[in-house]
C-alpha cells in the first residue's frame, strides 16, 4: 500500500483565491519580460481581468452554497481541512474583490499626477537625490504595485477563509507582506510613506510574533492547529486552561493589531497618513473586511466553547477601541489622520457586532445575527471609506494632496459637487439616518443588543455623537468658512477614481434607503462551518 | 342595499337624535367631487403656474368658484329630487391612512346641511370674486390673492362636505391657512403681518381643541366617521360626552371668534375687505357653528356641553354689540358685529334641537346681508382713498347711491326691520331662546336692541349728515363689476326671509338636526316679535337723538364714558391675553431659555470640553516612536491576557 495520499482539493470552489495569486504571478511575469511602455495597460488590464474572473467563481461558489434554502450550516471544509468555504467566508471573497478590484481603480489613476501613477517612480533611489529626480522627470512608474496588490488580496481572501491555524498566519502574513511594501511607495512625501511602511513592518511583525507564539500554545492545550480539533478540544475542557487562555490572548492581539482596535492601533494614524492615499483606502476598507472576517471565525468556531471566558475581554477593547478612535479623532488637523481615527472607531462599533455572537442553535434563518451585522456594517463601511479617501486624492496643490484641514476651508464654494459628496460620506460615517452608515450603526448595535451587552451598545451611542462632532466640523469648514485664498483645487480624475467615488457615494445611499434586500441576504448566509 | 336615510334612537330627552347613514351618491358624484376640485385646481393653477398667469389669472379664479357654483345648484336640485329619506350622500374616496387598529378614509357627506353651506359658499364666494376683480384691479399681486381665495373655498368646502371628523380638520387647518394668508395679504404693512400672526396664533389654540376632540372620539370610538360615530354616541357615558362637545366647543370659539378668543377677529379686519367680507364675515367665522349642529349627535348626549355653547353664544353676542357701538372704523364695527350675530347662531345652536335649524337659517341670512355690508364698506372705502374711519365719511349717498341703498337693505336686514331676512331669522332665535331660557332669551333681545343702535350709528356717520370728508378726497361710486354683486346680496339679504316660508328650511334640516318638539310659549309668537320690534326701535331712536341730530366732531372724543372707553378698547380682550397667557407664557420662555443656556448648553460645552480635553493628552501617547508603540503593544497584550486570566479566576 502506497503510503502517501495525494491531498484532495476542490479547485474550483478555492478557484477565487487561486486566481487571484494567478494573475499576481502572472503580474510578476509582466514585469520580466513585458516593454516598459506594455506594463501599465497589461498590469491593470489583467488585475482587473483576474478579479472579476474571481468574483464570478465567487458568484457561482455562492449560489451552491445555496444560502437561500434555509440550511444554516451550508458550506463545506476543503483543500483537507484547511479552507472552510461557507456563506460568511464567500461573501468577505465577494466583498474583498469588489473592494479590491474598485483600490486597483485607484492605483491606476494617472491624470492626478500629469499622466504617472501616484506611486513612486523608482522606490530605489533615495529622497531628494538626483536619481528621484531623474526617474521623476522620464516618467518612471512602479508597475510591480499592481501584483502586490493581487497578492495582497490573495491572501486577504484566504484570510477569513482559513480554517486552521497555520493557514491562517500563512494567509496574515501573504496579505500583510505586499502591503508593508505599498505603504512606502508614495511619490510625493516619500519620506513619511518610508517611515510609515517601517513603522508599520516592525510592529505588524511584532504582533505576528505574538500570534505565533498564541498559535503554539493553543497546539499545546487542543495538540492540532485545525479549528475543529480546537473547539473539540474545549469543548471537552480537557487539559491545561491557562495555556488556552493565553493562546487564545496573544492570538486575539495578533488579529486585534490587524483590525485596528485600541490599544493596538497606534501604528493605525502614522501608517494612514504616511502611506499613498490609494494604499491608505484599500488597507481601511478590503483589510478591515478580511480581518475580521478571520477573527470571527476564529473566536465563533474554534474558541466559541468558552465564549464566556473571552467576551468580556471583547467589551473591555470595543470600548476602548470606541473611546480612543472617536476622542483622538477631535483633535487631529490633517484629513488623513482623522480618518484613521475614524476607522479606529469604527473597528469599536464593528466589535460591537462580533459580541452579539450566538451559539448555532440559536441562530434561526434570516434572523439577524452578530455575524451577519458585522458583514453588513463592513460592507457598509467598506464602501464609504474607499470613497472618501478617493475624494482625498483629488483636494490638491503644489505639493500634492493637501491634507491639512485647514486646507479644505471653504471647499464647498471652490466644487460644491466634490465637497457634497465628501459632506454625504462623512454624515454616512456619523451614522445619519438615510445613509448606509445609520443602517450598519443599527444593525451591530441590535446584534450586540440581543446578547445583554447594553452597557456596549450605550457606549456606542454616546461615542458616535462624539465622533458626529468631527464629522460635523469638517462639513462646517468646507461649507460656512470662506476660502483661503491660493488655497487648494479640486482636480478632475480620469473616469476610474470617478467610478469609485460614484460607486461608493451610491452604495452608501442605496444600503442607507433599501438595507433591506442585503441584510435579507446576510441574514441567510449562515453561519461558519467546523 | 338602501337603509333609510334616518334612522331614529329613541334618546333619553324623548326626542330623536338622527344617525348618520349616508346612502350612495350615484349620479352626484360627479358634481361632489368637482365641485372641491375646480377651485382647488384654480389655486393649484394660480399659486404654482407663477407669473405666467398674471393676465388671466383672477378669472380663472373666478371660473373656478362659479363652476363650483353651478355644481352645487346641480347637487342641490339633486338633493331636492330625492326623497326625504334618501337625503344624505355618501361618497368614498379612498383610506388616507390606516394604523393597526385606525383607518381613517377620505370620503364626502353630501347632506341638506351641507347642501346649504354650499350655496352660501359658492355663492356667496363667486359674487365675492366678481367683486374683488374690480376691488383688486390695481394690486400688482392680484393674481396671488385669488389663488389664495380659491384655495380657501376649496378648504371650506372640504370642512363642510367631509364626511369624518379628520377631514374636517384637514379643511379646518386648510382655511385657517387661507385665512393667515388673506389677513397677511398686505404684508408690507406691520399692522398687516402681526394681525395675521395673531390670528393664527389663537387659531391654534382652538384647533388644539379640535384635535383633542377628535383624538378623544378615537379613543372612545375607534373611529372619527360622523356615520359610525353618530351609531355610538349614545352608548358612551355622559362625561366623555361633556369633554368632547367641551373640546368642539374651544375649537368652535376659535375659528368663529367666540368669548373667550374672539381678539383677533377685529385685528383680521387688515385683510382687503373682500377677504373680510367672505372669509371674516360669510363663511369660515361661522365653520364653529357648523361644527356644532354638525356634531348634535354628541351634543345631544350632553346637556352640560349645550349649555356652555349657548352661555358662550350670549356673551359673545352682548360683547359684539358693545364693541360695535364704540369703534369709529367701519371695518371693526361691522367685525364687533360678525362676533354678535355669530353669537346669536351659536346661542341658537346651543338651545338643542330646536334651535339648530334656526342657527343655519341665521347663518345663511347673515353670509348674505354681512358679506353685502362688507362690500359696501369696501365700495366706501375704494372711493375715500381707503379711509376707514367713520368720522371722516358722512354724506355719501348722494355720492355712492348703489352703495348707499345696498347697505341699506343689508342694514335693515341685520337689525331685523319686519319682513327682512334678517327679521324672520333673528326673531326665530330670540323666541326659541325665549322659551328654553328665559335669562339667555332676555340677553338676545337686549342684543337686539344694542345692534340697532351701532348699525343706525354705522348709517347715519356714513351716508348722512354733513361732509366730514378729508381734503382731496372726492368719493365716487364704484365700478359696475363691484355694484353688481352688492345688488345681489341686497336682493338675498332682503329674500332670505323666504326659506323660512311654510317652515321649509326647519323641514329641510330635519334628516340632519333631528325633530323639535312644538315649544310651549305662554304668550303668542306675534306679541314676542312685537317685543323684539319695539326694543330694536329704541335702539334705532336713541342713537338717531345721538348721532342723527347733533354734530359728529372729526376726531374721536377723548371724555368719554367708561362704557365706550371699554368698547374702545374691544372690552380689553387683548389685556387680558396679555396678562393671562402672553406675559406668564414669555416669563416661562425665558426662564426655559436661560435654563437651557446655564444647565443644557453648559453641560454640553462643559462635556465638550473636557472630552476635547481627554483628546490632547491622549495625543500625546502618539508621539511617532515605534519603540513606544511596541511598548503600548506590549502593554496592551498584558492588558488582554490579565482580562482573560481575572475573569477566569472570578
Amino acid at each position: 500500500m502506497n503510503g502517501f495520499d495525494a491531498p484532495k482539493i476542490e479547485y474550483f470552489t478555492v478557484s477565487p483565491i487561486l486566481i487571484v495569486l494567478g494573475v499576481a504571478v502572472i503580474g510578476v511575469l509582466v514585469e520580466a519580460f513585458a516593454p516598459r511602455k506594455l506594463r501599465y495597460p497589461l498590469q491593470v488590464g489583467t488585475a482587473l481581468v483576474g478579479l472579476a474572473a474571481a468574483f464570478a467563481t465567487s458568484v457561482v461558489v455562492f449560489a451552491r452554497l445555496n444560502p437561500f434554502a434555509g440550511d444554516v450550516k451550508a458550506g463545506k471544509v476543503v483543500a483537507e481541512g484547511a479552507l472552510a468555504a461557507d456563506g460568511p467566508a464567500v461573501f468577505c471573497w465577494l466583498l474583498v474583490l469588489v473592494l479590491g478590484a474598485l483600490s486597483v481603480l485607484l492605483f491606476a489613476e494617472r491624470r492626478l499626477e500629469a499622466g504617472v501613477v501616484g506611486f513612486a517612480g523608482q522606490a530605489a533611489a533615495l529622497p531628494g537625490t538626483e536619481a528621484e529626480r531623474e526617474a521623476s522627470t522620464s516618467g518612471l512608474e512602479h508597475t510591480e504595485v499592481f501584483p502586490l496588490i493581487m497578492f495582497a488580496i490573495g491572501g486577504m481572501l484566504l484570510f477569513p477563509a482559513a480554517n486552521d491555524l497555520l493557514t491562517m498566519f500563512v494567509a496574515l502574513e501573504v496579505l500583510s507582506l505586499p502591503l508593508y511594501l505599498l505603504c512606502g511607495l508614495a511619490r510625493r512625501r516619500r519620506l513619511l510613506s518610508q517611515e510609515a511602511a517601517l513603522k508599520y513592518f516592525l510592529l505588524g511583525a511584532f504582533s505576528s510574533g505574538f500570534f505565533v507564539y498564541g498559535i503554539a500554545l493553543v497546539y499545546g492545550y487542543a495538540g492540532s492547529m485545525g479549528f475543529a480539533q480546537i473547539a473539540a478540544a474545549v469543548q471537552a475542557d480537557g487539559g491545561e486552561r491557562g495555556l488556552l487562555l493565553a493562546g487564545i490572548a496573544l492570538i486575539s492581539v495578533g488579529l486585534l493589531f490587524k483590525v485596528g482596535a485600541a490599544p493596538f492601533h497606534s501604528w493605525t494614524p502614522d501608517v494612514y497618513q504616511g502611506a499613498p492615499t490609494a494604499v491608505t483606502a484599500f488597507m481601511a476598507a478590503a483589510t478591515k473586511v478580511a480581518a475580521f472576517g478571520a477573527l470571527l471565525r476564529l473566536f465563533y468556531v474554534a474558541f466559541g466553547g468558552n465564549r464566556t471566558d473571552w467576551t468580556p475581554m471583547i467589551w473591555a477593547v470595543a470600548i476602548l477601541t470606541m473611546v480612543v478612535g472617536s476622542v483622538l479623532a477631535i483633535s487631529q488637523t490633517d484629513i488623513k489622520r482623522m480618518l484613521a481615527y475614524s476607522s479606529i472607531a469604527h473597528a469599536g462599533f464593528i466589535l460591537t457586532g462580533f459580541l452579539g455572537i450566538r451559539s448555532l442553535d440559536e441562530v434561526a434563518a434570516g434572523g439577524l445575527t452578530g455575524v451577519s451585522a458585522v458583514l453588513f456594517y463592513l460592507t457598509t463601511y467598506g464602501f464609504t471609506t474607499l470613497a472618501a479617501f478617493a475624494i482625498v486624492t483629488l483636494v490638491r496643490d503644489g505639493g500634492g494632496e493637501a491634507t491639512h484641514l485647514a486646507r479644505w476651508q471653504g471647499l464647498g464654494k471652490e466644487s460644491p459637487l466634490v465637497a457634497g459628496a465628501f459632506a454625504f460620506l462623512l454624515l454616512a460615517m456619523a451614522g445619519i439616518p438615510l445613509t448606509s452608515g445609520f443602517t450598519g450603526k443599527w444593525a451591530v448595535f441590535a446584534a450586540a443588543l440581543q446578547v445583554g451587552a447594553w452597557p456596549v451598545v450605550i457606549v456606542a451611542v454616546l461615542m458616535s455623537a462624539v465622533a458626529a462632532y468631527f464629522y460635523v466640523r469638517v462639513i462646517v469648514l468646507m461649507f460656512f468658512s470662506e476660502p483661503v485664498g491660493d488655497g487648494p483645487s479640486v482636480t478632475t480624475p480620469s473616469i476610474m477614481t470617478s467610478v469609485v467615488i460614484g460607486f461608493g457615494v451610491l452604495a452608501t445611499l442605496v444600503l442607507g434607503i433599501v438595507p433591506g434586500a442585503l441584510i435579507d441576504v446576510l441574514g441567510r448566509v449562515g453561519v461558519f462551518i467546523r | 342595499m338602501i337603509s333609510t336615510a334616518i334612522d331614529v334612537l329613541a334618546a333619553e330627552g324623548g326626542h330623536s337624535i338622527p344617525l348618520v347613514e349616508p346612502t350612495s351618491a350615484g349620479s352626484l358624484a360627479l358634481p361632489l367631487v368637482l365641485v372641491i376640485a375646480l377651485p382647488a385646481v384654480g389655486a393649484a393653477i394660480l399659486l404654482l403656474g407663477g407669473r405666467r398667469t398674471d393676465a388671466w389669472g383672477h378669472l380663472l379664479g373666478t371660473a373656478a368658484v362659479v363652476g363650483s357654483f353651478v355644481c352645487s345648484l346641480w347637487l342641490f336640485l339633486g338633493l331636492l329630487g330625492r326623497g326625504e329619506e334618501e337625503r344624505q350622500l355618501g361618497l368614498d374616496l379612498w383610506t388616507w391612512f390606516a394604523t393597526g387598529r385606525w383607518e381613517v378614509k377620505l370620503g364626502l357627506l353630501y347632506d341638506p346641511l351641507s347642501a346649504l353651506f354650499l350655496l352660501l359658499i359658492t355663492g356667496v364666494g363667486a359674487l365675492i370674486h366678481v367683486y374683488s376683480i374690480g376691488y383688486m384691479e390695481h394690486d400688482v399681486r392680484r393674481r396671488r390673492f385669488f389663488g389664495y381665495l380659491n384655495l380657501f373655498v376649496a378648504a371650506m368646502l372640504v370642512l363642510v362636505l367631509s364626511s369624518d371628523y379628520v377631514g374636517v380638520f384637514l379643511g379646518w387647518e386648510g382655511v385657517g391657512l387661507a385665512s393667515y394668508l388673506l389677513i397677511g395679504f398686505w404684508q408690507h404693512k406691520p399692522s398687516a403681518a402681526a394681525a395675521s400672526k395673531k390670528a393664527f396664533v389663537i387659531n391654534r389654540v382652538g384647533d388644539i381643541g379640535l384635535s383633542l376632540g377628535v383624538g378623544l372620539m378615537l379613543v372612545t370610538f375607534g373611529t372619527t366617521s360622523f356615520d359610525e360615530v353618530s351609531a355610538l354616541t349614545s352608548g358612551a357615558s355622559a362625561g366623555v360626552m361633556t369633554a368632547i362637545g367641551l373640546l368642539l366647543l374651544l375649537a368652535a370659539c376659535g375659528k368663529s371668534a367666540q368669548f373667550p378668543l374672539q381678539s383677533w377677529l377685529l385685528d383680521a379686519m387688515e385683510g382687503p375687505t373682500p377677504v373680510s367680507a367672505l372669509i371674516h364675515a360669510a363663511t369660515m367665522v361661522t365653520a364653529g357653528v357648523y361644527l356644532i349642529v354638525r356634531s348634535q349627535f354628541v351634543f345631544e348626549y350632553s346637556d352640560t356641553a349645550r349649555l356652555a355653547v349657548a352661555v358662550i353664544g350670549t356673551i359673545t353676542l352682548l360683547m359684539g354689540a358693545w364693541i360695535g357701538c364704540a369703534k369709529d372704523d367701519i371695518k371693526k364695527t361691522l367685525a364687533g358685529s360678525t362676533m354678535s350675530q355669530i353669537g346669536y347662531m351659536v346661542l341658537a345652536s346651543g338651545l338643542g334641537v330646536a334651535g339648530y335649524a334656526f342657527a343655519i337659517f341665521h347663518l345663511l341670512t347673515h353670509g348674505a346681508f354681512k358679506a353685502n355690508m362688507f362690500l359696501g364698506a369696501g365700495s366706501v372705502m375704494h372711493g375715500t382713498d381707503d379711509d376707514v374711519d367713520m368720522r371722516h365719511y358722512g354724506a355719501l349717498q348722494k355720492a355712492m347711491p348703489v352703495t348707499f341703498l345696498t347697505f341699506a337693505m343689508g342694514y335693515l336686514a341685520i337689525i331685523g326691520f319686519p319682513g327682512f331676512s334678517g327679521f324672520w331669522s333673528k326673531d326665530k332665535i330670540i323666541e326659541t331662546a325665549l322659551a328654553e331660557s328665559p335669562v339667555l332669551g332676555v340677553c338676545a333681545l337686549l342684543g337686539a336692541g344694542v345692534t340697532g343702535f351701532y348699525m343706525t350709528r354705522l348709517m347715519l356717520m356714513t351716508f348722512f349728515g354733513p361732509k366730514r370728508w378729508e381734503p382731496g378726497v372726492h368719493p365716487h361710486e364704484s365700478p359696475k363689476v363691484m355694484t353688481f354683486p352688492l345688488v345681489a346680496l341686497a336682493a338675498l339679504s332682503v329674500l332670505g326671509g323666504l326659506l323660512l316660508l311654510n317652515d321649509w328650511i326647519v323641514t329641510f334640516l330635519a334628516p340632519v338636526t333631528g325633530e323639535a318638539e312644538e315649544h310651549h310659549l305662554p304668550v303668542p309668537p306675534i306679541l314676542i316679535s312685537a317685543l323684539v320690534v319695539l326694543v330694536v326701535a329704541l335702539g334705532v331712536a336713541l342713537a338717531f337723538v345721538l348721532f342723527g341730530r347733533r354734530e359728529v366732531p372729526r376726531e374721536a372724543p377723548t371724555e368719554v364714558s367708561f362704557l365706550t372707553r371699554a368698547g374702545r378698547n374691544e372690552l380689553y380682550g387683548n389685556e387680558v391675553n396679555d396678562t393671562l397667557v402672553v406675559g406668564p407664557g414669555k416669563q416661562l420662555t425665558a426662564g426655559l431659555a436661560t435654563f437651557d443656556r446655564a444647565v443644557v448648553d453648559g453641560g454640553a460645552m462643559g462635556t465638550a470640553a473636557s472630552i476635547g480635553g481627554l483628546s490632547q493628552a491622549l495625543r500625546r501617547a502618539q508621539n511617532g516612536f515605534v519603540r513606544s508603540y511596541a511598548l503600548s503593544l506590549l502593554a496592551g497584550a498584558a492588558l488582554v491576557l490579565l482580562a482573560l486570566v481575572v475573569v477566569n479566576l472570578a
